[in-house]
């Protein structure tokens, strides 16, 4: 392998040869991107609009599939387990995710969105055991005080940055090993983003977290390692200190200087 | 410099002119569009309303005699159209039983598929299907379950005609209200890793809820006054009838019977006032929903 890409022991996902088409097979998303991720680390990918950041991160929980017209080739390990063979709901239980925008879902009381993982999945829970699932998931994200006399309400009183951290505890409810964010700050306001950022530290701890971003000094203040896409390709992936400071790839270079992106 | 100052004034003068001109037109013809439900709605209550009391709901439709007896000594005609309400609404329940879950369960599957040719091509036979009058309606139901199933008119042969004309009413509404749903909440649903009927069942159809509320009631209220594919397939009744297999009555079909008897015609106007009433109050309620929960 180049000299480009981290080299990692004993990732908790590895990558590889990955390609993804939508539509016609030659026109790639994702093109033939190799890399493993650090465990209980934050890895940022970051790169321009359309580099294939956001497709390379649903590949991850397969939520991809759910686009007409997709064509996957390569393969995804998780822990050592070949993604593709598991069911989509055992694999999504392993890696959560968060999404641009805060989505609670608006028909569901704050206490049921955060066991909505395992009241729609059907599985049947003892009262005691959902009491402790939601109050650790919503401890956890640093909600519990706030919402602790409003668990049956419905989210939609809750700040943006309420509502996201929110989301962050329904995916924390079935203990994840991977949280996959797609940009989990981009609709929010500072103060919130800086909330979320700092949770994502703490998180790190329990978690593997793999963070797309269109916002470099967010991938410099909170991530471990980066990777650069673009057009498709994994340009640069390192360490985000040596990243920042050292770029190998001049494209890059280019990208983190401000010359187009 | 002067000279184009004065222009751009006068531009202004005749631009506010009209802009007043065409207010004024507006008004003037809301106004005229609003009148003949006002007009109607006055002159049921003033013909109608007198007809209206206990009797009127909770008794059958008098016989010939009774009500031009009635007529001569001046007196309201006794009786009322018990048989009609209740024929009314169980044929309408039946009638929603029938269509809601497949035009909610096609009205999503249209949602789901919106470039596929099977999907469009069942877009516009829905909307050939709204079309089609209402008496047709009636004659295929008349085939098909006058005919074929109850042999003989029947409650149920009415429903089915109902039913084919609220089915593209609750598709379509089903469809618009399932892409006012943000995709963000059916992706939250599939991160978690929920199957796909769950998907919609427990996550989209509550979400949209309101939505599908207020096109059931339209659809139901815009059935509710049609008479002539019930003339067709369940005929009348003088009694309560609750036999799904059996002739029934309904509103609208007992304003007919009414109309075509001089002795009756008051019952006419309480019969159609009662009628727009029932509607009137179904399209506040599903108003009421729409914008209560949205």
């Amino acid at each position: 392998m180049s000299d480009k890409i981290l080299q990692i022991t004993n990732p908790v996902l590895s990558i590889s040869n990955l390609s993804i088409a939508y539509g016609k097979k030659d026109k790639l998303a994702v093109k033939d991107v190799s890399a493993d991720v650090k465990r209980n680390n934050i890895t940022a990918i970051m790169g321009p609009s359309g580099c294939g950041k956001s497709t390379l991160l649903r590949a991850i929980n397969r939520m991809h599939e759910l686009y007409p017209n997709i064509h996957t080739e390569g393969e995804i390990k998780l822990n050592g387990e070949t993604i593709y063979e598991m069911s989509t709901s055992k694999l999504r239980r392993k890696i959560g995710m968060v999404f641009q925008r805060p989505n609670p879902f608006p028909t569901m009381s704050i206490y049921e969105n955060v066991i909505a993982g395992y009241d729609l999945n059907g599985s049947k829970l003892k009262k005691n055991e959902k009491d402790e699932i939601v109050e650790t998931s919503l401890h956890d994200v640093g909600l519990f005080e706030e919402v602790k006399d409003s668990l049956n309400k419905k989210g939609n009183f809750l700040s943006g940055g309420q509502q996201q951290r929110l989301c962050i505890a329904r995916a924390l409810a079935f203990k994840p090993e991977v949280i996959l964010m797609d940009e989990p700050t981009s609709a929010l306001d500072p103060l919130s983003t800086a909330k979320i950022e700092d949770l994502l530290v703490e998180l790190k701890v329990h978690y593997s977290i793999i963070l797309v971003t269109h916002n470099m000094s967010q991938a410099a203040r909170i991530s471990d390692n980066a990777m650069f896409m673009y057009l498709g390709e994994l340009v640069e992936y390192d360490k985000t200190k040596t990243m920042f400071t050292n770029p190998k790839d001049p494209r890059t270079e280019g990208y983190l200087t401000g010359k187009f992106g | 410099m002067e000279k184009a100052l004065i222009n751009k004034n006068e531009g202004s003068n005749w631009r506010e002119l009209k802009n007043k001109l065409f207010f004024g037109l507006v008004i003037v013809l809301s106004g005229i569009t609003i009148m003949p439900i006002l007009l109607i709605v006055y002159k049921l209550l003033s013909k109608g309303l007198r007809q209206i009391n206990l009797d009127f709901f909770f008794k059958v439709a008098p016989d010939t005699l009774q009500a031009m007896s009635a007529v001569q000594s001046g007196e309201i005609i006794p009786g009322g159209i018990a048989n009609g309400i209740t024929g009314t609404l169980l044929m309408v329940a039946v009638a929603s039983l029938i269509a809601i879950p497949v035009s909610i369960l096609i009205g999503i599957f249209l949602y789901e598929n919106p470039g596929k040719k099977y999907a469009s091509l069942i877009r516009n036979l829905t909307d050939i299907l709204q079309g089609v009058p209402s008496v047709v309606l009636g004659l295929i139901a008349y085939f098909w379950i006058v005919k074929g199933v109850t042999n003989g008119f029947s409650a149920l042969a009415g429903s089915v005609a109902l039913s084919i004309m609220m089915l593209p009413l609750i598709i379509r509404s089903t469809e618009e209200t399932m892409k006012m749903i943000p995709v963000s909440i059916k992706e939250a649903g599939a991160a978690l890793g929920v199957p796909y009927h769950r998907i919609i069942f427990k996550i989209m159809i509550p979400s949209g809820f309101s939505g599908l509320m207020t096109g059931i009631l339209l659809s139901i209220s815009r059935v509710l006054g049609e008479t002539a594919p019930l003339m067709l397939t369940t005929l009348g009744n003088r009694a309560i009838n609750f036999n799904i297999t059996k002739p029934t009555s309904a509103v609208p079909l007992q304003i007919w019977e009414f109309y075509n008897n001089p002795n009756m015609i008051d019952l006419v106007w309480s019969s159609s006032l009662f009628l727009v009433g029932f509607v009137l109050t179904l399209n506040i309620i599903a108003k009421r929903i729409s914008t209560k929960y949205s």
